[in-house]
């Protein structure tokens, strides 16, 4: 079923230059967060208190934080958490969005209406606000904040998969389908959803990137993962604190942030020229 | 009135009471008391039993349910939890700061971005169009924290062209001092969106038939895609940027933050750190309403551009 | 000798695709004298559209090249700068298009897109130049112009929206009008409105016109002179009726072999196969009669009595019914084994809904449907299923009729397994016959769709149809998307398959010629009633309601010799079935004027047919 869409994904990198670049990007990035336990030179909590706001040294390659703080283990760490909350939350939207927006799209009349009201609701409710009075009300543990952003783009992913089942649904191979006595559920996983995965995927990608910056905002308001633990947004917090005379301890994970959000999207845009014409093409 | 606006007009009072009610479910299902978490975990049985009185806790929650709704609707959103003053008081104090500011970033967001989209769409795939769509790429990965931050180290902190906290009154110069720069930040990161989804619709457009046909007539090349496509062009632009406010006002609250200005986005903050519930509750109303004008105002826009929608 | 008005010499346009140049039109040479029309005609991808795009420099600059000359009124065409031919483009060659639903701007009032014109080539102010613009209207016959004048496009029907276009190409009096395919995409009764406003106008404005079109039957209509285009090339041209009697090239004779000419089938009592032709030789065989396929002794394999589908139209605050679509009304017919019956009539009429509702694709509001005997309302979803495999359907686009990812193979053999006729393996070994029964050879289950022509991919479609053994076939418009040639070939394969298994065709179709050469009976749809049935011959002969002969009269016939017939110019619409909501359909009587020859009676119901 994946075969296809994975192949016009393939397809796609090999016209597009920069999706190469961000998946480059990305894959580093993943492979330092990786690698974070082994290659960090500090430990990202660990406070050297002769060695506070300090420049760039041998010791300390990025300097260190008001605490002594290592900011390169802590920018190496902080990857994993920002990555894994943004895999996990958007693969969680993912998943229940897209099958509300194939059932709605699918089933249409009423329940369409309903259901993508509240969808529109949802998605014009800014994502940020909900996302941080979920995270305060329910407390900032991991498991929370995962929640909290994968709710806010339910209603995006729902309507990415609700256009092109409407679209595909009324194509004459689907009504053929019917007229051939398939059941419903045959035809929306076996016909529809083949047909419309790869622009899913495309998508997913640039939500990633919305998840991630969602994160480290959440992070700077001061309802990121409880401190210590080093993730990006709650560095810029830190720093920010300090912006007056050390303004490089912003910028540095402001800079992690930018890259790794950058390299997502171009990923992605270059993915999503590169997928929909083949959609269209094939009318 | 037409029915088009009509309907619009009787969904928003649905959406209204839709949210309201999660809302009101929101604050009283999550886990744990709201008095306990005012005041803390050593409080005494009795404050708490005071707290959830004063809260109105202890009532029926049907009637806590109809009292929120009838409050809610009359503008009476109860007292805050820290300040003692009316909640409607607190928010309307700092509303027009958030408006100017969104205003102010919507003007330069549509100022710059749909003329960039008209021309990379036109210029599609030469060095023109490659330069705007990454340059639009990279202002649409910008935290709105991190680009503030940028604008701030470099205007306010290295060159002092701006101040670094924004101040309440003054002269014309010194409000517009206090709104450019966060404005410039709000409205870059806004225009880069614009310029994409210009692009994208103008490139749809200019494909069309009716294109071919004002071309197949004579009309100059600036003429078909001012006038032929741009016209075409607005009506997915409106109904994307209209989707796009919530991120605008999640930004807004960044931005704010970052150069210390009053607004809306700040009272939520203050309200979430100090567990002001009630104010808490007053925001996500208020927030509700600003989505729900909001959205009436796109439907009204996109009636204005597109014939086919019965607005007369 | 005078300066052609249009003379073309050496065209060649070339696509660049993969970063290589290929030629769609080669070494193409033609002239449009003036006062005359000429009609390129040709099958899809022959290169005629992209001749006209070219003439007018419309294609896109950086994926084409054109070379050759050019000439209007002897001034060459390439070498002139993109502002003088922005001068001569909607001034000196207009240009009509295919698509009237989608030529017009959506946001700009139709008076003002007909008065642009005038504004940019005769530099009128906007209030004159609307005023001249509405005199184009009434010109081109639209009604209530003054009225209608700054109405937005969706508020025009395809037939006035096309009369828009016109105006808008007439407004500078052109010397040249190209109108590329300009009725292709509009009904029949439609259609012959426009071919004869345009044929009027030019005689009163004194314009050459280039007719670009698919249509043998258009082309005896209105050309004087032909030039017939297959990949490219020209392969022929000269005088139309020459044309017709005495074409010389292979593929021309090919062409119109395939053409069904309406009123052909005189004499003839059961469905004839089309001729092949060889189009490298131009030789055609002599098409053998079909065998009888019918046993009128026999019970219908399906009977429909009094078959109603209509659709709410919800408006308003509360979404009350406003309004209801009477698509199909009150229709009764009969089909029995080995036969064909053709529903035919223009768009909107519920020729489509009855065939839907008949496989209950669509939900019915009344009537019975009883196929094989049984009332098919009374099945729940197991029993409907059953009954699917007994009867199928084909669609009209063979593009879009197929799982663009799946190999069709396996799209042939999933029904097969679905319904638990045999086992994958099994299930292999019949896709194989299947290909095999459809012409296609059975190495062909590993691609993919887009590997597959369109007519191919209509065999497709009816492999994948015969794979649940059906009795009933419902084809709705399925060889109306397919070029003149593909289409002989899939009816012949239509016609060989009833002849092998005993198919039963629900035949819907708005191609009266096609339907008269394939149906043993017809019946005629208008605003969901039907309105005339019968046996072919005796629709075809003997045609008695009024609609059904303004039908047969509208069809453009593919002969010279009949001379051009003055059809008048009428702007009548085709009428919606939209009613109130407590609208209740009068009741019908009908007549049988011969066996099996029903009419409905229209005497006095002067309010449902146009005078």
């Amino acid at each position: 079923m994946t075969g296809t869409a994975t192949a016009t994904l393939l397809r796609a990198f090999n016209t597009n230059k920069t999706s190469w670049a961000g998946l480059i990007v990305l894959l580093t990035v993943v492979a330092l967060a990786a690698l974070a336990p082994w290659i960090a030179p500090h430990d990202p909590i660990e406070q050297d208190i002769f060695a506070r706001l300090e420049g760039p040294s041998a010791l300390y390659p990025l300097g260190t934080d008001q605490f002594g703080r290592c900011i390169l283990s802590r920018l190496l760490h902080g990857a994993r958490y920002s990555l894994f909350i943004g895999i996990a939350s958007t693969l969680a939207a993912m998943l229940v969005g897209s099958l509300i927006g194939m059932l709605a799209g699918w089933y249409g009349g009423r329940f369409d209406v309903v259901v993508m009201q509240a969808m529109d609701v949802l998605l014009a409710f800014p994502a940020l606000i909900l996302g941080l009075i979920l995270v305060a009300m329910l407390g900032p543990t991991l498991p929370n904040i995962i929640l909290a952003i994968a709710a806010t783009s339910v209603p995006a992913f729902a309507r990415i998969a609700r256009a092109p089942t409407i679209a595909v649904k009324e194509r004459e191979y689907v009504e053929a389908c019917r007229a051939l006595g398939y059941s419903d559920a045959r035809i929306l996983f076996l016909h529809i959803l083949p047909n419309i995965f790869a622009e899913i995927l495309v998508m997913s990608s640039l939500w990633l990137a919305s998840a991630i910056r969602t994160e480290a905002s959440l992070a700077f308001i001061g309802l990121g993962l409880r401190p210590p633990i080093p993730t990006w947004g709650g560095m810029i917090r830190e720093g920010f604190e300090n912006i007056l005379d050390s303004y490089w301890l912003a910028m540095a994970p402001g800079v992690a942030i930018l890259v790794v959000v950058f390299a997502l999207n171009l990923l992605g845009d270059g993915l999503r020229d590169a997928v929909d014409p083949k959609l269209k093409g094939e009318s | 009135m037409s029915t088009f606006i009509a309907r619009r007009f009787a969904f928003a009072l649905v959406t209204l009471w839709a949210v309201l009610t999660l809302v009101f479910f929101i604050v009283r299902v999550v886990p744990g008391d709201p008095a306990q978490v005012i005041l803390g975990e050593q409080a005494t049985a009795d404050a708490i039993a005071a707290m959830r009185t004063r809260l109105g806790l202890d009532r029926p929650l049907g009637v806590q349910y109809i009292e929120f709704l009838w409050g809610a609707v009359r503008g009476d959103w109860g007292v805050s939890l820290v300040t003692g003053r009316p909640v409607v008081q607190e928010v309307l104090a700092v509303l027009p700061w958030t408006i100017e500011l969104t205003l102010a970033a919507l003007v330069i967001g549509a100022a710059a971005g749909i003329p960039l989209g008209v021309w990379a769409a036109v210029n599609r795939n030469r060095a023109t169009d490659y330069v705007i769509r990454l340059a639009s790429l990279l202002g649409l990965s910008f935290p709105a924290f991190v680009s503030g931050i940028l604008l701030l180290i470099f205007f306010a902190i290295q060159l002092r062209w701006a101040p670094v906290m924004s101040t309440q009154g003054g002269s014309f110069s010194a409000w517009l001092g206090a709104l450019a720069l966060p404005a410039i930040n709000l409205g870059l990161i806004m225009a880069a969106y614009i310029t994409r989804v210009t692009r994208s619709a103008m490139l749809e457009v200019l494909g069309e038939d009716y294109v071919r046909t004002a071309r197949a007539k004579g009309v100059p090349w600036r003429a078909v895609v001012w006038r032929h496509a741009l016209r075409n062009a607005l009506i997915p632009i409106i109904t994307i940027v209209g989707l796009y406010l919530g991120v605008l006002i999640g930004n807004s609250v960044l931005t704010e933050i970052v150069f210390n200005r009053p607004g809306l986005g700040k009272l939520i903050v203050g309200a979430l750190n100090q567990r002001d519930y009630t104010l808490l509750q007053g925001m996500m109303v208020i927030y509700t309403f600003v989505v729900i004008i909001v959205n009436l105002l796109t439907d009204l826009a996109y009636g204005a551009a597109d014939p086919r929608v019965k607005l007369k | 000798m005078t300066t052609p008005v249009l003379a073309i010499e050496n065209l060649t346009v070339s696509f660049r695709a993969d970063g290589q140049w290929r030629p769609v039109v080669q070494d193409l040479s033609f002239m449009v004298n003036e006062r005359e029309t000429l009609a390129v005609v040709g099958e899809s991808g022959s290169g005629k559209s992209v001749t006209a795009l070219s003439i007018m420099r419309l294609l896109p600059l950086a994926q084409s090249r054109v070379e050759g000359r050019i000439a209007l009124d002897g001034r060459d065409l390439p070498p002139l700068s993109e502002g003088e031919m922005r001068r001569v483009r909607g001034n000196e060659i207009a240009m009509i298009f295919q698509e009237p639903m989608t030529s017009l701007n959506p946001v700009l009032t139709v008076g003002f897109q007909v008065a642009e014109a005038l504004i940019y080539h005769r530099g009128l102010a906007r209030a004159q130049a609307e005023a001249d613009a509405l005199r184009l209207f009434d010109r081109v016959r639209i009604p209530a112009a003054k009225s209608r004048f700054h109405e937005y496009p969706h508020r025009f029907s395809g037939g006035m929206r096309q009369r828009v276009m016109i105006a808008m190409a007439l407004a500078c009096r052109p010397r040249l009008l190209i109108a590329d395919e300009p009725t292709t995409a509009l009904d029949v009764t439609i259609q012959a409105q426009i071919l004869e406003l345009v044929k009027m106008l030019q005689e009163e404005e004194g314009m050459s016109v280039l007719f670009i079109t698919h249509d043998m039957g258009v082309v005896a209509e209105i050309a004087d002179r032909v030039v017939v285009m297959h990949r490219g090339r020209a392969v022929e041209q000269g005088e139309t009726t020459r044309l017709f009697t005495q074409a010389q090239a292979p593929y021309t004779r090919a062409l119109l072999a395939a053409v069904p000419r309406l009123g052909s089938m005189e004499g003839q009592s059961r469905p004839l196969r089309f001729p092949v032709v060889d189009t490298a030789t131009g030789e055609s065989d002599t098409p053998s009669p079909t065998p009888d396929t019918v046993d009128p002794a026999d019970r219908p394999l399906l009977e429909v009595a009094g078959l109603v589908t209509r659709f709410d139209m919800r408006s308003g605050l509360l979404s009350r019914v406003t309004g209801r679509v009477h698509a199909v009304e009150d229709v009764s017919f009969a089909l029995r084994k080995g036969e064909t019956l053709a529903l035919v009539g223009e768009s909107g009429c519920g020729k489509s809904t009855t065939g839907r509702s008949i496989l209950r694709l669509v939900p019915p509001s009344g009537g019975r449907i009883l196929f094989e005997g049984t009332d098919i309302a009374t099945l729940d979803r197991r029993g409907l299923v059953a009954m699917r495999r007994r009867m199928q359907m084909i669609f009209q686009d063979p593009f879009a009729s197929l799982n663009p990812r799946k190999r069709v193979g396996a799209a042939l053999a999933e029904p097969i397994v679905v319904h638990g006729l045999a086992g994958r393996e099994e299930a292999r070994a019949r896709v194989a016959e299947l290909l095999r029964r459809v012409g296609l050879d059975p190495a062909m289950a590993e691609r993919f769709p887009h590997e597959f022509s369109g007519g191919q991919r209509q065999r497709l479609c009816i492999a994948r149809a015969l794979a649940l053994e059906p009795r009933l076939i419902v084809a709705d418009e399925a060889v109306s998307a397919l070029d003149v040639s593909v289409k002989a070939q899939v009816l012949n394969l239509m016609l060989d398959l009833q002849a092998e298994l005993g198919l039963a065709y629900l035949f819907i179709s708005h191609d009266i010629a096609v339907v008269e050469r394939v149906s043993h009976r017809v019946a005629v749809m208008y605003m969901g009633e039907i309105v005339e049935i019968g046996p072919r011959a005796a629709i075809f002969g003997d045609a008695r309601h009024p609609y059904t002969r303004r039908l047969m009269a509208a069809v453009p016939v593919p002969d010279p010799r009949r001379g051009r017939i003055r059809r008048g110019l009428d702007a009548d619409e085709i009428r919606s079935p939209i009613r109130a909501p407590d609208f209740t359909p009068p009741p019908r009587r009908y007549t049988e004027v011969s066996p099996g020859h029903v009419v409905q009676d229209w005497g006095t119901e002067r309010e449902r047919l146009p005078a």
